[in-house]
């Protein structure tokens, strides 16, 4: 026994420390998760769950009444539709506008040229985001800048009415979300070895085989990862919606916002929030296939 | 199949001169090796003759037809990659019968066709595989299956083994060899491995900063190299320089060399003689009228079981001597010996 323990204790002697450092390494970005996410999240499924916000003076007591509104009036289903509808729109404009852009920058284009012309796709990531939305009221307002360009290369072509429409809320999304569809679609297409293109073409296919028998299969984990990185956050976007769609835009994250900021609903706001996370939950779950596939 | 004719191409990127008006015939069911050093632009000329880069001038001909201007995916060409570039997403039938697919070839053919052509291989049975779940060697197979499925009018080969490791190498070389027999059809491949070359083709073009310095069958080649670089790129090769008198290779010491002819002209001159050809000659050998001789102090020797490597020195003449294992006496490094060989082993050469 005495013997056994000595061989083992060097192991054994091991192992504690190697849990240390796992712990000492990730501890500290998981407590910040905690701190910063699970618990605010917590709070707010709480809160969903309340009649009202919880204040002294307040009266309140648990009840289910906020999800129930959500399935009692056609408004938020529409709106839900409406939201996922933006959220698909967007990321396929973004995929439309972003992949040949991708393909370019990391098939054609070599050396100096790719940084500067990256460098264009990423710096309107760094200014604020709410300038960004600003500066595209300037653009499609009427008699803005872009009516004023078409006008003036088109003499007498008169209004395309686009500020405080649907149209607008895509526009500024697509603009605020594309260099996340060019990022992840780049990486990926730059995976691809050039030979295998070689291949291909030398076995016969044109541009269009290549394209859709190697190029698009091989590069869907970054047209996936794009799509969810863009689908997410504007189902649940309020701000361009808000600025470019006036009256029009009228989504679920505007909504929700509402409650939070005008009406003071915290309660109704949160199911909402988590309806929506439901939402997104599911359709990932249905599309979990073809995900698990594409990556 | 096709015989591919390249006649005067040119090919430049930036100042770099590429391809410098090189001419080759490559003969129908031929097995062609284009050999040279990184840079010598053999695997340009292959890109060219394939069909993924245009030359600047020239013309290229296949099985007669112009196609300089054609791109690769209308040439009804065969290509397998250095990496073999099998598509990841794809399984093993699916690889092979890409090209199939893209010539619109009925279902029913396309199944019969890969199947085979992965038995041409031997690989049946492996349709279903993925890329990843193949060992070298194999997806080697599964890409030369590929490049020969549709039939194409040549096969071009871009250092097809270099990926290998020795053993599988020289099982590979054999194989290669006995499709290209069995399927008949114009090979031409590209390596920087002068063995690869000598044992796979049946003729030799060397090729040297964008030129075509000497082709011929590898024995012609081998044997007689035209220029110093093919002899040492091509094998080893003892250099002797020095200046003609008489017909003879005068060596800075005074020394005589004679070659295979008498060497014409005047001025400098060099000969090449492989280390094999050469033989250290043993005490009271009489000396023999058709061989040269040289002395030299023997510096080492290395040992490689069957053979052995002795390394020789002549003033600032290095030598090399290569000898079966078989030698009786005793050789000591920094023993004087003299080496012998056949004049008809000394091959004049272009410095």
């Amino acid at each position: 026994m005495a013997v056994s323990d000595t061989e083992r204790s060097p192991t054994r002697r091991r192992q504690p420390s190697n849990a240390k450092s796992i712990v000492g390494l990730t501890g500290p970005a998981y407590l910040w998760l905690i701190v910063t996410i699970l618990l605010p999240l917590a709070a707010m499924l709480y809160f969903s769950f309340l009649s009202d916000v919880p204040l002294p003076g307040r009266d309140w007591q648990v009840t289910l009444s906020n999800y129930a509104a959500f399935f009692q009036e056609d408004f938020y289903r529409t709106l839900m539709l409406r939201s996922l509808r933006l959220g698909f729109e967007v990321a396929l404009w973004c995929f439309l506008i972003g992949f040949p852009c991708a393909y370019v920058l990391a098939k054609t284009i070599k050396g100096r040229w790719r940084e500067a012309l990256f460098l264009m796709v990423i710096i309107p990531f760094w200014s604020n985001a709410l300038i960004r939305v600003f500066s595209w009221t300037m653009v499609l307002r009427g008699n803005g800048m872009l009516e004023r360009l078409l006008d003036w290369l088109i003499p007498g072509f008169g209004s395309l009415n686009l500020m405080f429409t649907y149209e607008a809320v895509v526009i500024g999304l697509v603009h605020s979300y594309l260099p996340y569809m060019i990022l992840t679609c780049y990486i990926s297409l730059s995976t691809i070895d050039d030979d295998l293109i070689d291949a291909a073409r030398s076995m016969g296919a044109g541009r269009l085989t290549v394209l859709r028998r190697i190029i698009l299969p091989l590069s869907m984990p970054g047209i996936v990862a794009g799509a969810v990185l863009i689908f997410v956050p504007v189902i649940g976007s309020f701000m361009e919606p808000r600025i470019l769609g006036g009256r029009e835009g009228t989504f679920l994250g505007t909504v929700i916002e509402d409650q939070f900021t005008s009406v003071f609903n915290w309660p109704l706001g949160a199911a909402l929030s988590f309806i929506l996370l439901a939402c997104v939950l599911i359709i990932f779950a249905i599309f979990q296939p073809i995900l698990r596939r594409a990556s | 199949m096709a015989s591919v004719t390249v006649s005067h191409v040119n090919k430049s990127f930036g100042e770099f001169r590429a391809l410098d008006d090189v001419s080759i015939e490559f003969a129908d069911g031929g097995f062609y090796a284009l050999l040279g050093p990184s840079g010598s632009g053999k695997t340009t000329l292959l890109r060219q003759i394939a069909g993924f880069s245009f030359p600047d001038s020239g013309e290229i001909l296949i099985g007669g037809e112009a196609v300089e201007s054609l791109p690769v995916e209308k040439r009804n060409i065969g290509m397998m990659f250095q990496n073999y570039a099998l598509f990841p997403n794809m399984s093993v039938f699916d690889n092979v019968a890409f090209g199939l697919m893209v010539r619109s070839t009925p279902r029913h053919e396309i199944k019969a066709r890969v199947g085979e052509a992965l038995e041409l291989v031997r690989l049946s049975g492996y349709d279903e595989r993925k890329p990843h779940q193949l060992s070298g060697g194999q997806r080697q197979r599964v890409a030369l299956a590929r490049a020969i499925v549709f039939r194409p009018r040549v096969l071009l080969l871009d250092e097809p083994l270099s990926a290998l490791d020795k053993a599988l190498r020289l099982g590979m070389q054999v194989e290669l060899k006995r499709i290209q027999r069995e399927v008949g059809i114009t090979t031409i491949f590209v390596t920087h491995d002068q063995e690869e070359a000598l044992t796979l083709s049946d003729k030799v073009g060397v090729l040297k900063d964008g030129k075509l310095l000497q082709e011929g069958p590898p024995r012609e080649l081998y044997e007689r190299p035209a220029t110093a670089f093919a002899a040492t790129f091509l094998g080893d090769a003892n250099l002797f320089e020095g200046h003609v008198e008489e017909g003879e290779l005068a060596l800075s010491d005074g020394t005589r060399l004679r070659a295979t002819a008498p060497l014409a002209g005047v001025g400098k001159a060099t000969c090449a003689v492989r280390p094999e050809k050469m033989a250290i000659a043993e005490k009271g050998e009489p000396l023999r009228a058709d061989h040269n001789h040289l002395e030299a102090e023997l510096q080492e020797i290395i040992f490689a079981g069957n053979s052995l490597s002795y390394l020789l020195r002549r003033g600032d003449i290095h030598l090399r001597v290569f000898a079966q294992n078989r030698a009786t006496a005793e050789l000591q490094p920094g023993q004087r010996v003299r080496l012998t060989w056949r004049v008809a082993d000394t091959i004049p050469v272009e410095a």
